[in-house]
């Protein structure tokens, strides 16, 4: 099962450290394995925070996802609706 | 940083950051970085049992960032999600996978494979464009330089064991070392590096604990227990004082308490002189996030917004909808009061790409300001749309900087009639009326002040660039820097014309720049019937204060004494002598005080 998906970053400070890390928590939760990828560059783990800081993610980019196992819908949608709260950050 | 040692006391200068005296001992926390040497492993088993003491150094290393996190202190909790990245960072493959691959395929000690590990992730964030993310390389090393503590089983220097009252000396302090404070136990903190907008600055500042960072070699110098004390005004820390000094600071702490609570208690007065003059006191701010601290300190409308900010984050040029918010914002917060911003005031070099660019070799007398924007007008209209739909949500005033005659001040208000047209032709509401002035700060400006007060609502002299443009010194430059004079007669002259001009016609004329805060400066402006001075929040209820001591007619008496002096010298004795006759407690100490507190 592999379900894909393009999200927008929608908080004002972008991937950063605590949004990232609200990533890593909620991929932990599904057995679906996640990859990020932006511009069409290479393919990032997106359980991992340092790679999910690496993509330098700010505001206003999109983000191709990618989750790959039995439960990558659900986590795809969890995932979208993360972002559509900006990370619950606000702004 | 400066030395003295003129009598026992050995005296260190660094970056005041958070306000405040206190005199107490030294508590030096080695922070120092790990030496790590490079070992070959001999057999698989070596190997192995390598790989074992990595992964327990890992665990430990959870365990101690987990401690920490139930540990923290409740009023720093908001900062706990620093600890939750740390975690994941620990636990991340680019630390643990990688240095494991690394040990096995290497045959190298823990340590050694770590550091490869992390340079590569070093490697990685160096090309991030975005610099707030890139910063998180920090993160990573804290947390690297925790793991290799715990594989050289060195116990932790926890600052959560400090239960005596204590001043704290590191080289550096990382959040994960602050949360772990029982600040109740911390009198003060003084490190190495860092300045104003370090992490512990910020933290010093929200717990109200005086603190002096960027002392260079407080580690070196300060021996575990010693005598200091902090002056957090100054910026200054002293090591062993002799008994004298010890009493001079308790006594200057008291005052200090007294004195700022006093005047705090009277922030919220009118601005307004013993005759009954008044003259409105405005903050200076440069975020949104500003305004608040600018009305708690009593402003009475922000008198100068400066708007650099959203262009500089390395994000591109904001686009219209993002200013319009932020100055709407703005103008809601601040409402009742106006809001007066300035356009644009930087030079193409700080946001265009590099190839639409051309070198300057004199960039302070170059395509900046107003000069740029009239240059790159999308630029300009796109500022100006969102300054005029904010502006049917509070008052908002417009100020175009680093006007240098009429022209320049005419095509600014062109352009600004075609993006009025346009928003009435889509139906779109600003304020019809909003009132647009002339940041006067070239002197240029000054001898067609007359002039230009045809065309302006209002000027904002702007003496920080005018005295530089009129004494030609660049104050970054330390061979000059004791030139800059505000009480320059010359400077006296300028200002005096410019208020002239505006009375003239009959329009208002404020002040903003370092003189607004110089308390020795005030009494010559309010002669002059200067309307409104704006400056750095912080220093608006000692300025009140002083205001409220004056008198108009005496301040006007003064000035033409003042006119009649050749030097700056004698125009400052007289202006001290005189502040000191009628307000005893601002002295150059006092000016100090607001000086550091912003």
């Amino acid at each position: 099962m592999e379900h894909k998906k393009t999200l927008l970053i929608q908080n004002d400070l972008g991937l950063h450290g605590r949004a990232a890390a609200k990533i890593v928590e909620l991929s932990r939760k599904f057995e679906a394995r996640l990859f990020f990828r932006k511009n069409g560059q290479g393919e990032v783990d997106g359980s991992n925070i340092l790679s999910i800081l690496t993509l330098s993610g700010s505001k206003g980019t999109e983000i191709e996802v990618k989750a790959v196992g039995e439960d990558s819908f659900e986590l795809l949608e969890e995932l979208s609706a993360l972002f559509d709260d900006k990370f619950g950050e606000g702004r | 940083m400066k030395e003295t040692a003129a009598s026992e006391n050995l005296k260190l200068s660094g970056i005041a950051v958070s306000a405040g005296i206190v005199i107490g001992k030294a508590r030096l926390v080695d922070r120092s970085k790990q030496k790590i040497v490079y070992q070959y492993l001999i057999n698989d088993n070596e190997v192995n049992r390598e790989v074992e003491r990595f992964k327990k150094a890992l665990e430990l290393t959870k365990e101690q960032i987990l401690d920490l996190k139930t540990r923290m202190n409740a009023s720093i909790k908001e900062h706990s999600f620093i600890l939750d990245a740390h975690l994941l960072i620990v636990d991340d493959n680019m630390i643990s996978d990688a240095t494991i691959g690394i040990i096995l395929e290497e045959k190298i000690n823990a340590e050694w494979a770590l550091k490869k590990s992390v340079q590569k992730i070093r490697q990685v964030f160096n090309q991030i464009d975005y610099e707030y993310i890139r910063d998180r390389i920090n993160d990573v090393e804290n947390v690297v330089e925790r793991i290799l503590r715990n594989l050289a089983g060195k116990k932790q220097d926890s600052l959560s064991q400090i239960n005596d009252r204590v001043i704290i000396v590191a080289h550096d302090l990382a959040p994960t070392d602050t949360s772990e404070l029982n600040t109740a136990m911390v009198m003060g903190f003084i490190t190495d590096v860092g300045g104003k907008t370090s992490h512990t600055a910020i933290m010093a500042q929200s717990l109200n604990i005086p603190a002096v960072l960027g002392l260079e070699k407080a580690t070196g110098s300060i021996v575990d227990g010693e005598l200091l004390i902090v002056d957090g005004y100054k910026g200054e820390v002293i090591i062993n004082p002799d008994d004298e000094t010890i009493i001079l600071y308790q006594e200057k702490a008291l005052y200090y308490e007294n004195y700022i609570s006093s005047v705090l208690r009277l922030s919220h007065l009118p601005s307004e002189t013993m005759d009954g003059h008044r003259m409105a006191v405005k903050a200076n701010i440069e975020f949104l996030e500003e305004v608040v601290s600018a009305k708690d300190n009593g402003a009475e409308g922000i008198g100068l917004y400066r708007t650099e900010f959203l262009y500089l984050r390395n994000k591109g040029i904001p686009d219209e909808e993002e200013l319009f918010k932020d100055y709407k914002e703005v103008a809601e917060q601040v409402a009742p009061y106006p809001a007066t911003i300035r356009t644009l005031d930087i030079g193409g070099d700080k946001i265009l790409p590099a190839q639409k660019l051309s070198s300057e070799a004199n960039p302070a007398l170059g395509l900046r300001a107003i000069r740029f924007c009239l240059k790159e007008q999308e630029i300009f209209k796109s500022q100006l749309r969102a300054i005029l739909r904010a502006s049917t949500h509070g008052s908002i005033r417009i100020m175009f900087p680093m006007i240098s005659g009429v022209q320049e001040f005419i095509e600014a208000k062109s352009i600004l009639a075609q993006v009025m047209k346009d928003l009435d032709k889509k139906n779109i509401a600003y304020d019809k009326d909003i009132k647009v002035g002339a940041m006067v700060e070239i002197p240029s400006a000054v001898m067609v002040a007359d002039i230009l007060a045809e065309k302006a609502d209002f000027f904002s002299i702007g003496t920080n660039d005018l005295i530089q443009y009129t004494l030609a010194i660049d104050r970054s430059n330390e061979n000059v820097a004791y030139m800059y004079e505000p009480y320059h007669p010359a400077v006296i002259r300028m200002i005096m014309q410019v208020v002239k001009a505006a009375k003239n016609a009959g329009i208002e004329v404020s002040l903003c720049g370092e003189m607004a805060s110089d308390p020795f400066c005030i009494p010559i402006l309010l002669g002059m019937g200067i309307n409104e001075l704006s400056l750095t929040a912080a220093g608006i209820p000692l300025l009140k204060k002083l205001i409220r001591s004056l008198s108009k007619e005496e301040a006007e008496k003064d000035l033409e004494e003042i006119l009649k002096f050749k030097t700056s010298e004698e125009i400052r004795k007289y202006i001290l002598q005189r502040t000191k006759d009628h307000l005893p407690d601002v002295d150059e100490e006092n000016f100090q005080i607001n000086q550091q507190q912003n």
